[in-house]
């Protein structure tokens, strides 16, 4: 199988990021299949960043520890990532800056010579590695002028000349007859995928690994005709997306852990007052501020139970850009079906890493929620056959629209009266049938590998990618349920028949996945639990998995 | 044409006898009635409020209605109105609830200028949880959880509100409900941010009537430039929720600038957009 890894890495301010970017887009562009991998620490300048870009023929949503090229625009990307090369691997490096065994180019030197800025070293270095890959020139220049927005005429003059140095291809890559396909971030596709399904208003305060959902949906507001909105605080964020929501504007929050924790009080009242509600909860490592830029699997336990008192809530938890996608329209379209809070609990690498995107985008459309016919008096919270009540807004000139966090009557007026609070309670719960016939209908658990295997990977999120490729290499069978609340027992059941032995891969230190699954009756033979904040990938995965089956 | 009764509820009331509430919900519903009159339609009327003895007005109110949970009355408010900004959105707050629980919520829609009305129901007392000082009980004053005494000073939310940039700010007392009415009426009429803070005796927990009524004074055209900011802050000053003997009640300042809605919104009405096509924009991720 044609492929191929890149490690581009430099200080943070030396552009490395968007540099990961231009070279996803030429590779992506020759046919091949992306996954980006972005490490940063939570700082604006100085630190170590870096990205891998790893190219396949085929599908992928990992990436793996060893590379075969490095580019190093500072000493530490030597320092740090030389153990990761390939025996064939090369290191391309910025000979000024950096001493290393490899192709040393004085890529500022270049930049000099046409009169540019120092962040243009990137632009040699991607030009030199063109060259390397034996890549046409045309691809690069169309990269060059598509990505990058000034000075374009230099950029293209600096990345000639370091293209034009490289005199044999090191690193020769073959054109694969495969169309390119968008390259799309976990965080971008639920924007995507919530627009999809009808998305008004999105509203969130900033916070890693969030925050691009936001910045996404911001600024492409008038072409994807959603408003959105950066108020005071998360507390502030939940409480005006139920106010939007109960104005008739379907609405989405997004934040990670710290900021749910503020949300939860909004939760309580959605389950209370029955306002649709769909929160994009993108992990990163706790307890509290914990590792900000980095990913965890974490908030399971703290997503399915959060908020005083009972109520129902869905949470799904994407492990790629596509069923980001899926799940936001999904979430969105449960949301206001049911009246109930709805997640997508996404993580810092599903949320910020990127995927070649191929998706039936008609899949997912809006759905609308119950509408009150307009027959008879209104009552918002009338107590019917399914627990549903039919949906009019304020400015409906025959409704007078009434929500509440007490407990309340069918109008939505106060009650202490028992008999009132037990049957608002069931109708309420009541709900959960609809619910559950409705996701019947839906692949609430994926099965990935050797469906046959006795062995099978249980996995959630963003351990997708490297599950599914290490279960290919041992011939093992995948099981990953999409829907973690209610958790799908049934479709879990089918799925794990004829598997003898189950091993259970999270990235947390309890194993919240395994503990849930558990509980259901199943036995978890073993469990490979990664609790560096990091993700796993591939060949870490393998060994790992080799070690359990030993 | 709806008359001030026929905007009650069958909810029953559970105020105390003698509450200030009343002047309120009696105020609230006659400046409604008689903005139906000029035109105002009630179907598009939404009253937000919090937790507490004054929220129990949003059951009592047969108007659409939002009630909310202590501190959070100005989120849901702005929800409403930038989701449909045809809706007229009023809130009622406790002081509890606007100047403890809440106050980023309060400071911020005075910041943004949002065009809706701000009522709060200030008894300078925790009335449903019996009886602790709020952010605006006078310095010393002796409740359940400060017996010795509350050491702190109050706030004085009149001063905060003009300089956090809210355009109408006014105090009422609910004994002057002509006054409070007109207040009312000029509240919601305004475009931006209205708020008033009501001067509402508890009569169990706080009985401020005869402190009140021998210390107030209204502010009328010609005794005050409403326009003018630094004497908004000069009468604001006068009394500091304890310590002042006159208690100006009436329109300390009012100015028009652009709204948030006018300003964030720019002519969209969000429960009105169609989502645009996804395609167009994912081409560009090639």
């Amino acid at each position: 199988m044609e492929e191929i890894s890149i490690l581009i890495g430099g200080k943070a301010g030396d552009g490395t990021r968007q540099a990961g970017h231009v070279i996803a887009s030429l590779l992506n562009r020759i046919g091949y299949r992306i996954f980006f991998y972005d490490d940063y620490p939570s700082l604006i300048r100085g630190g170590h960043n870096f990205s891998i870009v790893r190219a396949s023929e085929k599908r992928i949503g990992a990436h793996k520890n060893t590379v075969d090229i490095i580019i190093a625009l500072d000493q530490n990307t030597v320092e740090n990532h030389k153990n990761r090369l390939n025996a064939d691997g090369i290191i391309l490096y910025d000979s000024k800056k950096v001493e290393a065994q490899g192709l040393g180019i004085d890529f500022m030197d270049i930049v000099k010579e046409f009169g540019g800025k120092p962040i243009m070293r990137n632009t040699a270095a991607i030009g030199a590695l063109a060259g390397i890959l034996n890549l046409e020139w045309s691809v690069l220049e169309r990269d060059i002028k598509g990505s990058i927005g000034k000075e374009v005429e230099l950029n293209l003059q600096i990345a000639r000349h370091a293209y034009d140095r490289i005199e044999t291809p090191l690193k020769p890559l073959q054109k694969l007859d495969q169309k390119p396909l968008p390259l799309v971030t976990g965080n971008e596709a639920i924007a995507l995928g919530a627009v999809k399904a009808g998305l008004n208003m999105y509203i969130a305060y900033p916070m890693t690994p969030a925050s691009a959902i936001l910045h996404y949906l911001a600024e492409h507001e008038n072409e994807l005709g959603v408003v959105t909105v950066h108020p005071e605080s998360e507390i502030g964020v939940a409480l005006m997306a139920l106010g939007s929501a109960y104005a008739g504007a379907r609405t989405m929050v997004g934040t990670s852990g710290g900021g749910f924790a503020l949300m939860t009080e909004a939760l309580s009242l959605a389950g209370q007052s029955e306002i649709p509600m769909v929160i994009a909860e993108c992990q990163r490592a706790g307890p509290s501020t914990g590792v900000p830029t980095y990913t965890m699997q974490a908030d399971l336990n703290f997503v399915i139970n959060a908020g005083h008192g009972e109520f129902l809530r869905v949470v799904l938890a994407p492990g790629d850009a596509e069923e980001a996608f899926y799940t936001a329209g999904l979430a969105l379209n449960l949301a206001w079906k049911y009246q109930i809070p709805t997640f997508v609990l996404s993580d810092k690498h599903v949320s910020e890493s990127i995927f070649s995107f191929e998706f039936d985008l008609d899949r997912v459309k809006p759905e609308n929620g119950l509408l009150w016919d307009g027959r008879g008096e209104y009552k918002r919270y009338l107590d019917t056959e399914s627990g549903i009540s039919p949906l009019a807004f304020p400015g409906n000139p025959d409704a007078i629209v009434k929500v509440t966090s007490y407990e309340h009557d069918e109008n939505g007026i106060t009650t202490e009266e028992p008999g009132q609070i037990a049957r608002m309670q069931k109708k309420r719960l009541r709900k959960r049938k609809a619910l559950a016939d409705e996701l019947n209908k839906y692949d609430t658990v994926n099965i990935y590998g050797n469906p046959e295997s006795k062995t099978a990977l249980l996995c959630w999120g963003s351990t997708k990618g490297a599950c599914i490729e290490v279960a290919e290499m041992l011939d093992l069978k995948v099981v990953k349920p999409l829907m973690l609340e209610p958790l799908p027992v049934e479709p879990l059941k089918k799925a794990l028949s004829g598997v003898e032995k189950i091993i259970d891969v999270e990235v947390n230190a309890t194993g919240q996945l395994a503990k849930l699954v558990a509980g259901q009756g199943f036995c978890i033979d073993d469990m490979i639990l990664r609790l560096d904040a990091r993700p796993f990938t591939v060949d870490d995965l393998l060994g790992n998995v080799k070690e359990v089956l030993s | 044409m709806t008359t001030p009764k026929e905007l009650g509820t069958y909810a029953q009331n559970t105020w105390c006898p003698g509450c200030g509430n009343f002047g309120i919900l009696a105020s609230i519903k006659k400046a409604l009635a008689d903005l139906e009159n000029d035109g105002l339609d009630l179907n598009k009327v939404a009253i937000v409020s919090g937790i507490g003895c004054h929220a129990k007005i949003a059951d009592y109110i047969n108007v659409n209605s939002f009630y909310s949970i202590h501190g959070r009355v100005p989120p849901p408010m702005t929800g409403i109105k930038l989701a449909n900004p045809d809706l007229t959105v009023i809130g009622h707050a406790g002081d509890g609830d606007a100047y403890g629980e809440g106050i980023e919520h309060l400071i911020f829609s005075a910041k943004r200028n949002i065009d809706m009305t701000f009522i709060v129901h200030n008894n300078r007392i925790y009335g449903l949880t019996t009886g602790q000082f709020t952010p605006t009980s006078p310095s010393g004053f002796k409740g359940r959880s400060t017996p010795k005494g509350s050491p702190e000073d109050p706030l004085n939310p009149v001063e905060l509100m003009i300089s956090a940039g809210a355009t109408f700010v006014a105090r009422g007392y609910t004994k002057n409900m002509k006054q409070l009415q007109s207040l009312i009426k000029a509240a919601i009429n305004h475009k931006g941010f209205s708020f008033i803070d009501v001067l509402q005796p508890c009569f169990t927990f706080f009985n401020t009537y005869d402190y009140y009524n021998e210390r107030v004074y209204e502010l009328t055209e010609q005794d005050h430039d409403a326009s003018d900011r630094n004497l908004a802050f000069v009468k604001a000053r006068e009394w500091a929720y304890g310590e002042g003997e006159r208690i100006p009640i009436g329109l300390f300042y009012q100015v028009k600038k652009p709204t948030y809605g006018e300003r964030l919104l720019a002519g969209r009405v969000p429960v009105r957009l169609t989502p645009g096509d996804i395609r167009p924009v994912l081409e560009k991720h090639i």
